[in-house]
């Protein structure tokens, strides 16, 4: 597959030779080891191999994870399509699986992923009631339209392979990071200002505009897209009938013939480039992939729009081989991440945690101001990894946490007539 | 031990076989049985004889498309690897007269190759695109005042990506062909009266042919079945066999993808079939 070339090992992780003796000594150990019993912090190192999206994948929280907990984390990054193939092809790869909620639909009916006791989970009361409800903290319910994670978050039981429609006591993903998605563009080579989707079709933008390549993504945004300048009407974007479907890639195939697109993206790194080279300047994308465009000096919004957001959720879940010594090492790694130093490290980036709670003693009040409550930045405002991405003075893209999260239209999704989506936005590709 | 002997032959033979029984032949008969399987998103191989597999395939007008757009690169890039690799090959085997010289200049074209694939694809990103060199080179010298935009992501694009990764697979079974030539024929067609252009035609080109045939079968199979190239220098947006292949598969969807490579491996096998009655390749092997 081309994109096994984006398979990293980030620096952090182990020599070979270190996870085949961790392995086999946690092997031995686990056998030992009566169910139950108390987790000891064994002098055999823990390995967990997380695979994800790469979106929350950081050098720096293997690394604090190490420091804090002594166990080694292993980032395999995939494209989203590579995670679901992974997750119900070779669930053994891999300890921990970074899903999106859209995925569960595909993954959890497989039976390869188990699920999570919340007893377990000791911030549990704390995650962000979009998660455990369907609502945001003020009581306000979320839009519904396409996969909610709340539609996906429980099982029926541990080891079921259905949905449950009621918190259960057993979740599918603890829930890790969000966020609002919008567009992406370059103020300076755009120089007027843009507030609707439909610009993403505008013939001003003709060869320099891009969508992504995930069907169950870039549906969201074509849809978006058609909605907004009144090309087609939905009952539902989330779900939509073989019509509506039929209507939006006759909209995009056009625009793709017209030579609207100068490119697809299909991961992350992607988009970055094509933003940052100026091939582009107007493109579906994601926060991470415009703060990394800004941390290269190269002017890029996250232009709000009016007709709001798609929102996406990940988290961690639990394939179903994990057990003993590993599963509580797992546990003990989900406590850690919402803890609040991981929560505040994904908060500087451009997402927003579970637990917000936790994450905000780990921030500055500046820090918090900007990223959470859409203050002006008191001071320059830096990347976790320490370069500057905005200067004092400065107000984050779409505002506050509330501005952003509660003008979500739209969630990521697999629909019921996904066989046939896939099939239509192939031919759209091809045409 | 009379045994032994007379049956040492099929002995011989048996560790190749039992390799390709187990590597090739295993594999591809899968690859067929699950083109007959039924799929859906949740559940990705249920075993079933069904044809629809295939029907897809051949009722969807895209396919038609793809496959014309795929042999029309092939045919491209063919036409310029073969020119390219022909004359690079007769520079080298004919106007150097060293030895060392010639494997200095051979190693020369193999410097690529030492780099992976991707990068070297790659690396024509910042060459084409639309502030790259080429177009800065272009606007600065007046030739344009706006970048060209079809440099990149573009079949363009895919075309010089296909010729610079595949060129040297032409170079190197002519080269082969042409320094088996006796040279004592160049001097009987000079000697007879023959321009250096006839000579070229009708001694060393034909005397080629199994070079040509085996670089042309190189080019063609990997043209055919490429989809990174088409993917990175085509922005996504350049259709191709092998990447229809690889959005099923990303998809999940493997019946529909078996049965794209099923068809896929036929057309090939085809054009190989047709490549061969050209030259007989035996002889050169």
């Amino acid at each position: 597959m081309s994109n096994n070339k984006n398979q990293t090992t980030p620096k952090g992780a182990v020599s070979r030779r270190g996870v085949l003796k961790g392995m086999a000594a946690g092997a031995v150990a686990g056998g030992a080891m009566i169910k139950g019993a108390p987790f000891v912090h064994a002098s055999e190192p823990i390995t967990l191999r997380i695979a994800g999206t790469g979106v929350n994948q950081f050098k720096e929280l293997a690394d604090k994870a190490k420091e804090d907990l002594g166990f080694t984390i292993q980032y395999t990054s995939l494209t989203s399509d590579d995670v679901v193939k992974r997750a119900v092809t070779q669930s053994s790869s891999f300890d921990m699986l970074d899903a999106e909620y859209w995925m569960l639909k595909k993954i959890v009916p497989s039976g390869k992923m188990k699920g999570m006791d919340v007893s377990k989970i000791k911030n549990y009361d704390k995650i962000v009631p979009i998660f455990t409800k369907g609502e945001l903290p003020d009581g306000t319910k979320m839009s519904r339209q396409g996969i909610a994670p709340i539609k996906v978050s429980y099982l029926a039981g541990e080891e079921s392979s259905e949905f449950a429609t009621d918190p259960s006591g057993y979740m599918t993903l603890i829930p890790t990071v969000y966020n609002a998605d919008t567009l992406g563009i370059r103020p300076d080579l755009i120089n007027r200002p843009i507030n609707s989707w439909a610009e993403l079709l505008n013939s001003e933008f003709k060869g320099k505009a891009s969508i992504l390549n995930i069907p169950s993504i870039g549906i969201m945004d074509a849809a978006m897209v058609c909605e907004a300048s009144g090309l087609a009407t939905y009952g539902d974007k989330g779900n939509m009938t073989k019509a509506e479907i039929d209507t939006t890639m006759k909209v995009l195939t056009e625009a793709k013939k017209d030579g609207q697109f100068r490119a697809f993206w299909k991961e992350f790194n992607e988009s970055v480039n094509l933003m940052a080279s100026g091939e582009v300047v107007i493109q579906s994308m994601w926060s991470p992939a415009v703060t990394k465009v800004r941390s290269m000096g190269v002017p890029c919004v996250y232009q709000p729009l009016k007709e709001g957001y798609r929102a996406w959720a990940g988290g961690l879940g639990l394939p179903s081989h994990l057990e003993g010594r590993q599963l509580d090492a797992a546990y003990e790694f989900i406590n850690w991440y919402m803890s609040g130093w991981a929560g505040a490290f994904l908060n500087r980036q451009g997402y927003y945690t579970a637990v917000l709670e936790t994450a905000k003693p780990f921030m500055s009040e500046d820090e918090w101001g900007f990223w959470m409550e859409g203050k002006k930045a008191a001071t320059d405002i830096m990347s976790p990894t320490g370069q500057k991405i905005e200067s004092a003075g400065s107000v984050r893209d779409g505002g506050s946490f509330w501005d952003r999260m509660g003008n979500v239209t739209v969630w990521n999704t697999v629909m019921d007539e996904d066989r046939y989506m896939v099939r239509k936005w192939n031919e759209f590709i091809a045409a | 031990m009379e045994w032994l002997r007379s049956r040492s032959a099929y002995l011989q033979a048996a560790p190749l076989s039992l390799i390709f029984l187990l590597f090739f032949v295993l594999p591809i008969a899968m690859v067929v049985v699950v083109s007959f399987f039924d799929y859906q998103a949740y559940q990705i191989l249920i075993p079933d004889f069904v044809l629809f597999n295939y029907q897809d395939v051949f009722s969807s007008e895209v396919t038609y498309r793809t496959y014309f757009i795929t042999f029309r690169f092939c045919l491209m890039v063919w036409a310029i690897t073969l020119v390219l690799g022909f004359a690079i090959a007769y520079f080298l085997a004919f106007h150097i007269r060293t030895i060392t010289m010639q494997i200095v200049l051979f190693l020369l074209c193999t410097i690529p190759f030492w780099t992976s694939i991707v990068i070297r694809m790659i690396a024509w990103i910042p060459l084409l695109g639309r502030n790259g060199l080429v177009n800065n080179a272009l606007v600065a010298s007046g030739f344009t005042d706006a970048p060209v935009e079809w440099l990149l992501y573009s079949e363009f694009a895919v075309v010089i990506g296909y010729v610079h990764l595949y060129t040297l697979f032409m170079i190197v079974p002519i080269f082969n062909s042409m320094m088996r030539i006796d040279r004592s024929l160049l001097e009987a067609a000079t000697d007879a009266g023959a321009s250096g252009w006839q000579t070229t035609w009708n001694v060393i080109v034909p005397l080629c042919k199994p070079g040509i045939a085996i670089g042309s079968i190189f080019v063609v199979a990997m043209v055919m079945g490429d989809f990174v190239t088409v993917n990175v220098l085509g922005g996504g947006q350049v259709a191709s066999v092998g990447k229809a292949i690889a959005a099923e598969l990303s998809y999940l969807q493997f019946p529909p993808a078996a049965a794209n490579s099923m068809v896929l491996l036929g057309v090939v096998i085809l054009l190989i079939m047709l490549l061969m009655r050209f030259a007989d390749i035996r002889k050169e092997l």
